[in-house]
């Protein structure tokens, strides 16, 4: 991209930073939504939702924290920039200048690398930690992860086939005029399987394994404390609206305005959540053949789909 | 945390072997100031009263009463009370009734491990005074001779209404920025460590767990 001029540049970082705000923001509420969603369902009130943002600046002002070596430092580092650089290249909102963040042609491709990047980040700072439950944990998630990123990448080859491009914000374009045009219509296939790699994504139950509380004392992160969670916190949130804003865009005909936004994301994310209350969970080997079985089968499907229908 | 051996300011870890000593952190803890802004010292306070999140740790038979604090009749999520598997990541530690030796030991590395601020409720009489097992040859009569307590709920076993009075008060006490227990520890570690040392025979541990 080339920049008229510096101050131009300036402008996009600082409408980044705002984009970046909002979704943090949001990302937060609608955890906390969640929250007391199931807490509805388990007959209880539920957190306040100023809780997440007491949660963080709790452990921000925590007075000690110790260290388990560089390495420690850099994985929340590492799990927050895998966040940030996520989102710095999704358009949020359609035809919004302001908004449409550094999207460029290709941006598909570095979403999804960043999208591993932090997680692998996050490997590493929770491997040196030394803690026995974090290496498992990571164990567990990099399989589950390299199980469902097979349907997810099938769902996106075959979109990008479709519209032949590898730019979100063209995807996005040729979905325009009405929800005829959303992927989950034209190329429902793909949306498929793609959501079904979205319940692995999400980590909620039935694919909650790696992070597992009472077993392996919440998975990776169990040796992170004070300021470092207070990253992981706001990644999570940041990070799981990203990925919302995400599927939106590649599947759901993206948003012209943060209200569209938000009721579109709200309504993917309890996708996850009803699956999440409604079922048990998996063991990481029935997981995994989970992944390998159906849910790839439809992803190779949406490619023969869009070559033999669409084309 | 560094592994200085030369500095004066570390433990002795004598429980250790010699090839055990290299593995572990033998740093002394420090207390710890307030922040020299006021109003900053106070909105920590009252983030740290308002997110309180119990390590997932039951010692005796009084920790049951946890469990209905969870659950829809008193649910105290809605206090921002939480359950957390971990040390490292929780604020208050709940012994839930008789501490045994052999727990006893256990609880001290887990409260070691937690980061300050952290706070001690002890449940039951058990902790307090020994309450029925006041005879027994191996659990210990007062808690406190261990580990600084914040808050002492007696009664066997309290009331699940009991422990979340005590919560609440202790929510006020962190507010005002009382609750010190975690400075306490440190700056009288010296006896603290004597005392446990003289129950613990098997001393095999730092003598600091980091
Ligand atoms: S106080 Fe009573 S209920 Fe609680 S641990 Fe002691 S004996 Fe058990």
């Amino acid at each position: 991209m080339i920049y008229a001029s510096m101050s131009e540049w300036f402008g996009r970082v600082g409408n980044f930073g705002l984009t970046l705000l909002i979704v943090t923001v949001y990302g937060l509420l609608v955890g906390a939504l969640i929250e007391r969603i199931i807490a509805k369902v388990q007959g209880r009130v539920g957190i306040p939702y100023s809780q997440p943002f007491i949660n963080i600046a709790k452990t921000f002002f925590k007075r000690t924290a110790v260290s388990h070596g560089i390495m420690f430092y850099l994985g929340p580092v590492f799990r927050i920039a895998g966040g940030i650089g996520t989102l710095a290249f999704i358009p949020v909102i359609y035809g919004s200048e302001m908004f449409s963040n550094f999207s460029m042609a290709g941006d598909l491709f570095l979403v999804i690398y960043f999208m591993f990047f932090g997680q692998l980040g996050m490997a590493l700072g929770a491997g040196e930690s030394g803690h026995p439950y974090s290496a498992i944990g990571i164990a567990r998630g990099l399989s589950q992860m390299t199980a469902y990123e097979v349907p997810f990448a099938l769902a996106v080859i075959s979109i990008v086939i479709q519209y032949d491009t590898l730019s979100i914000t063209e995807i996005v374009a040729a979905q325009q005029g009405g929800w005829q045009n959303w992927t989950v219509i034209t190329n429902w296939v793909a949306t498929l399987a793609a959501m079904l790699a979205f319940l692995g994504m999400t980590g909620y139950s039935p694919f909650d394994i790696f992070l597992a509380p009472q077993e392996i004392p919440i998975g990776p992160p169990t040796e992170f404390h004070s300021a470092y969670l207070s990253f992981l916190q706001i990644n999570r949130a940041l990070f799981g609206a990203t990925k919302l804003v995400l599927f939106m865009n590649l599947f759901f005909g993206g948003a012209t305005g943060w209200v569209e936004l938000m009721i579109k994301t709200l309504l993917i994310y309890m996708v996850a959540i009803v699956v999440g209350v409604a079922f048990p969970r998996f063991r990481v080997d029935q997981g995994i053949r989970f992944f390998f079985k159906i849910p790839t089968l439809i992803g190779i499907m949406s490619i023969v789909y869009v070559q033999m229908v669409l084309a | 945390m560094s592994k200085d051996r030369s500095s004066k300011n570390t433990m002795e870890n004598s429980g250790l072997s010699a090839d055990e000593q290299l593995l572990f952190c033998n740093a002394r803890p420090e207390p710890y100031k307030p922040y020299s802004i006021k109003a900053v010292e106070d909105f920590a306070n009252w983030a740290r009263a308002n997110s309180l999140w119990i390590l997932a740790f039951g010692t005796g038979c009084c920790s049951i009463e946890l469990r209905p604090l969870m659950t829809a009749r008193f649910d105290i999520s809605r206090f921002g009370i939480a359950g957390r598997p971990t040390p490292r990541q929780s604020s208050v530690f709940i012994i839930g009734g008789y501490v045994s030796v052999k727990t006893l030991k256990r609880i001290i590395r887990s409260y070691e491990q937690m980061q300050g601020p952290k706070f001690i409720i002890a449940l039951g009489s058990c902790p307090a005074n020994g309450g029925m097992y006041f005879d027994s040859y191996n659990t210990i009569n007062q808690f406190d001779l261990y580990l600084p307590v914040d808050m002492y709920v007696t009664g066997c076993m309290p009331r699940p209404e009991a422990l979340l009075a005590a919560i609440m008060e202790l929510k006020e006490d962190i507010k005002v920025g009382n609750c010190d227990g975690a400075n306490r520890y440190v700056e009288n570690l010296d006896w603290y460590k004597a005392n446990q040392k003289k129950v613990i025979k098997n001393w095999d541990m730092p003598d600091y767990n980091w």
